[in-house]
């Protein structure tokens, strides 16, 4: 279904969400146009209430929208029923959440062979992905545990393998370190990057700028609305430390 | 850098070159690398104060060298500063001004500033990120980054906090 050729991986165009409260309609998203390329890594921030999860779970087709349309790799996508959604997003998306959403009487190893399983890969080629992927994240020796067994910062990244199993199209990701240490958060966002060198489109809500930062774009939401759209710039790449800080005494 | 220098002393006497070794040894990346011109006027300035006191050491094939050593009154400006609670990094009032001022001037829309503001912010923030992966290893100039990280995120919430306010 997702084929290459395509300008935009992901695009969304006026997009709303209203949700009804108790007799009054909250505004959460109004009017929101959105473009991802393949291979780019854009981090969407703002204030809490500002949106930005709300349009995250609308183009991960969990929420639908109120009004607007959503094209993934030039099909649209935001009438799709419940059902057709969970078939995309087996295949084509993998999804991470704040609060890793491990299925807790698996093993950490069935945990991220079941999305392969699920995105359509033989049995064979689930466990060589898993064996691959928990390698890759440092977690080769928690294959058997149980998810409640790991660190934070662990089951977090067994969510990325989970999430990357099905070999995504585009990775989405929801305040991925907004419950994680510094340390964790680090391992996170390293993980994150190495992804995206890799060539993985990621699409994330974040309030931490050290992630936001590693994004090719950042897309600063307010009100529901795109209040600015800006790749990041490093500034001039610093010769050393003492260029960028200064202790003073 | 008198602090430093001082503090250095209280450990044992030495002259102008050791010290710049151990600055650069102790702080690695996170110290700008001292001159040693700057090291030796900062020496004299120290002694003219009477935190320090010289001593000329013979050398046989080389000229004479200072041996600095730190006196009670050194000792004395030492400890007061490191039992006095440090001033945070300013707020950055240079921005405020330029928000606050924006709309009577009618120079630049407060929008346009936070945008351009949040750019700068998360750019720094990039530099900041290669700079510690490369320190990954060495503890004092990453926890040195991570403290500018820190702030940095301060100053983006802040940021985030103006806007709801005055845009």
């Amino acid at each position: 279904m997702i084929s290459g050729g395509e300008r935009f991986l992901l695009r969304a165009s006026k997009l709303t969400k209203t949700f009804d409260g108790d007799g009054s309609a909250v505004q959460a998203v109004r009017g929101i146009d959105l473009a991802l390329r393949p291979g780019e890594f854009v981090a969407i921030t703002g204030p809490s209430g500002s949106g930005k999860s709300t349009l995250l779970h609308m183009l991960g087709g969990l929420e639908p929208p109120t009004s607007g349309q959503i094209w993934l790799a030039g099909q649209r996508v935001d009438g799709l029923s419940q059902a057709r959604w969970a078939v995309l997003r087996r295949r084509h998306i993998g999804f991470v959440f704040q609060f890793f959403n491990l299925v807790s009487n698996m093993t950490v190893a069935d945990n991220v062979e079941l999305a392969a399983l699920m995105g359509g890969a033989t049995r064979k080629q689930a466990r060589a992905r898993r064996i691959e992927l928990l390698a890759d994240l440092g977690l080769a020796a928690k294959a058997d545990a149980a998810p409640a067994r790991l660190s934070g910062g662990e089951q977090q990244r067994v969510a990325m393998a989970r999430a990357l199993a099905n070999r995504p199209s585009l990775l989405l990701a929801d305040e991925p370190t907004g419950n994680l240490d510094s340390a964790a958060s680090r391992a996170v966002l390293r993980l994150l990057g190495r992804a995206h060198a890799d060539g993985q489109a990621i699409l994330l809500v974040t309030h931490d700028a050290r992630v936001a930062s590693a994004a090719d774009r950042v897309v600063s939401l307010f009100d529901g609305m795109v209040m600015d759209d800006a790749a990041v710039r490093q500034s001039a790449r610093p010769a050393s430390l003492p260029s960028v800080l200064k202790l003073r005494g | 850098m008198r602090m430093p220098l001082l503090a250095l002393l209280a450990k044992e006497p030495a002259h102008g070159y050791e010290l710049k070794a151990q600055l650069e040894q102790i702080f690695g990346e996170a110290y700008p690398s001292p001159n040693i011109g700057q090291i030796y006027v900062t020496l004299q300035r120290l002694e003219r104060d009477g935190l320090v006191r010289s001593q000329d050491v013979v050398q046989a094939t080389r000229p004479n060298k200072k041996v600095y050593e730190l006196t009670e009154a050194g000792r004395e400006a030492l400890v007061n500063w490191m039992d006095r609670p440090s001033d945070g990094p300013r707020v950055r009032d240079d921005f405020f001004m330029k928000l606050v001022l924006s709309q009577l001037t009618e120079t630049s829309d407060r929008l346009g500033l936070i945008n351009r503001q949040r750019r700068h912010y998360l750019g720094q923030m990039r530099s900041l990120s290669v700079l510690a992966e490369e320190a990954s290893d060495r503890r004092i100039p990453r926890l040195l980054i991570e403290g500018a990280m820190l702030h940095l995120q301060a100053d983006l919430d802040w940021l985030q906090r103006c806007q709801e306010e005055l845009v």
